[in-house]
């Protein structure tokens, strides 16, 4: 997407431009240090899993210039099959997460190779279309018990020692998970990967020109975002104790679409942000019923015609870090 | 009798279900192509204002007294003034940008107007009488058919062909046409290719409402009744490819009747057989069984 392109420049670590991630970084993980001394942790843990989720589809959307309107799928399915590994299985937790995550790569591969035949529109429509005929799969399936959820998922020791019923060895669990994702979600931006990945975004005849295979890094593009994302979804069906519908709806794609829109697209720490509103409006709404959706919708008009660079596009553009336009 | 063990009376029964699908499949995947072709939009809002048709005519005849056969006409021209003006305020603004910007916008517009509803009615649905003329049915031998269903797919099929009719072969459609592939040439031979731009938005709105009147009398008027729905329709334009306005309407039927098919002989099967099928043409012909690609 061509707007987005002034904050990827940004972030293709100029000395400055990385000196400045690197104090972000450090920020970011001092608040989520210090964070549940001041709020309830486990909201904050909804946040960091809802910010993994943002960052992995921003690292489809803003560096890969794909609309997925079906990441749900990725979120839900990984939920769902962890929370069934750790329950009917017996898995222990880091076993039931990583299977999970798993279950959301080969998922991320089948649609990913349909979903890359068509660009633009037909992309965002494909993988929307693909996200609800396995919402519908789950509705019916008997492992997901339909509406009811898998629920009371035990959270289980990790590694066999650390009890992850103590609120704060699930906190720290999280928190290694997240920051773990986020580096390397990170890491995968800035390789010759994902200048490549840029590249293509920008144009793509002129990098298959240049003898770059497009669809495969588009493929693997999607797969790498669906892991993150199913990651982010097996950690939080463990941290809930619970796998419902809830994560495998429309609204859900919707809603990370959402946060990494709000945040600012193909922003490093813009998704986090995002989650971080979005997530707390909704606790804070909440009372209030459809309102949320209706907030929802006045920030997707208000951001799409207003501040189409997001919360932290628009920050790092008033504050010049490194814009090259 | 009996066809493939299956009952005729059951089989021609979701046949019929299918082709009344199939008939709003139709509607709304030739708006949201309409809308497509000139403004390069995929309009998300498109399941939330066939939702605002539906309640207008209930509004209608609740508030006011204004019956089914008047709302099929006042309908769509409120709703699609509706269109008009978020194509004015908000949709204008965004055709120099990439297209996904306005799938954002539509689907953020269907949030809002969705959330509206659900605040004002609840989330239960609200009931709409057949009209009266349309009331009772008749006994074809080997099937019932009430009369109002038989209405709403001659209905449908007429707005379809006429639309369809307009747009490939009179002067207006031309000009549609021609707008489509250069809008700046044709803005120089001195046709208002904005105000089109707005009217063909209006219109695409237009007919979702339209859809959403038909459908008042047969499913509940609720708020989520287009949200799903859309999904469908987005699926249907996926596999017929948006280049046509003949592919819109013969895909959208075909499915119907395939999704009824599959309600009698694998019901497990029926929410989900048009997303199937359109896992399979992306296979086989990722541009869409009418599309060319672009």
């Amino acid at each position: 997407m061509a707007a987005t392109t002034g904050s990827v420049a940004a972030a293709t670590a100029a000395p400055a431009e990385a000196r400045r991630q690197r104090i972000g970084f450090a920020v970011m993980a001092a608040l989520f240090l210090v964070g549940p001394l001041v709020v309830y942790p486990v909201f904050l843990m909804k946040v960091m899993c809802f910010a993994l989720f943002a960052c992995a589809f921003n690292l489809l959307i803003g560096f890969g210039g794909l609309l997925s309107f079906g990441h749900a799928m990725f979120l839900g399915t990984a939920g769902y099959v962890c929370a069934h590994a750790a329950k009917v299985w017996g898995f222990p937790p880091e076993a039931a997460i990583l299977l999970g995550t798993a279950a959301s790569a080969a998922l991320g591969l089948v649609t990913g190779l349909l979903a890359i035949r068509r660009q633009g529109i037909y992309f965002a429509m494909i993988t929307l279309a693909l996200a609800q005929m396995l919402f519908f799969f789950y509705l019916q399936a008997p492992f997901t018990h339909g509406e009811d959820g898998i629920q009371a998922v035990p959270r289980g020791r990790l590694f066999g020692f650390i009890d992850l019923a103590n609120v704060w060895a699930m906190y720290f669990t999280v928190f290694v998970i997240f920051m773990g994702g986020f580096l390397a979600i990170y890491r995968i931006i800035h390789s010759p990967f994902g200048q490549v990945l840029k590249a293509i975004r920008e144009n793509e005849p002129r990098a298959v020109s240049l003898g770059y295979p497009a669809d495969r890094y588009k493929l693997l593009a999607f797969v790498l975002s669906a892991t993150f994302s199913g990651l982010a979804g097996a950690t939080k069906a463990i941290v809930f104790q619970l796998a419902s519908l809830t994560d495998v709806h429309w609204s859900m794609s919707g809603e990370v679409v959402l946060m990494t829109l709000l945040g600012g697209l193909g922003t490093v720490f813009g998704p986090v942000v995002g989650a971080l509103v979005v997530v707390s409006m909704e606790n804070y709404l909440a009372p209030f019923g459809a309102w949320v959706t209706i907030a929802q919708g006045i920030i997707f008009v208000a951001c799409v015609l207003l501040f189409r660079r997001g919360v932290v596009g628009e920050l790092a553009a008033r504050f010049g870090t490194g814009r090259r336009h | 009798m009996e066809i493939f063990g299956v009952p005729t009376q059951a089989l021609f029964g979701q046949l019929l279900i299918g082709l009344i699908n199939g008939s709003f499949y139709a509607l709304l995947s030739l708006g949201l192509a309409v809308i497509f072709g000139l403004l390069n939009i995929i309009n998300f809002t498109h399941g939330a204002q066939y939702m605002m048709g539906a309640f207008c005519a209930y509004l209608l005849l609740t508030k006011l007294g204004i019956g089914y056969w008047w709302s099929l006409a006042i309908v769509p021209v409120l709703v699609g003034a509706t269109g008009v003006v978020i194509e004015r305020l908000m949709l204008k603004r965004l055709y120099d940008l990439d297209h996904l910007y306005g799938l954002l916008l539509t689907f953020g517009l269907a949030l809002i107007i969705q959330g509206l509803f659900r605040n004002e009615f609840g989330s239960s649905g609200l009931p709409y009488a057949i009209p009266q003329e349309l009331s009772g049915g008749r006994n074809l031998g080997f099937m019932f058919l009430p009369n109002y269903r038989a209405w709403v797919i001659v209905a449908s099929l007429v707005v379809c062909f006429g639309t369809w009719f307009v747009i490939e072969k009179t002067k207006l459609g031309s000009y549609l046409r021609a707008a489509t592939e250069n809008p700046k040439l044709v803005q120089a031979f001195g046709i208002n290719v904005p105000r089109m731009i707005t009217l063909t938005y209006g219109f695409g709105v237009g007919l979702a409402a339209l859809a959403g009147v038909m459908a008042a009398p047969i499913y509940q008027v609720a708020p989520q009744m287009g949200a799903d729905l859309i999904i469908v329709v987005f699926a249907v334009v996926v596999i017929g490819g948006m280049g046509s306005i003949m592919g819109s309407i013969v895909t959208g039927f075909g499915l119907g009747l395939i999704e009824g098919l599959t309600k009698v002989f694998y019901p497990e099967a029926s929410n989900t057989v048009i997303f199937i099928i359109m896992a399979v043409v992306l296979l086989v012909r990722p541009a869409g069984l009418f599309g060319t690609a672009k």
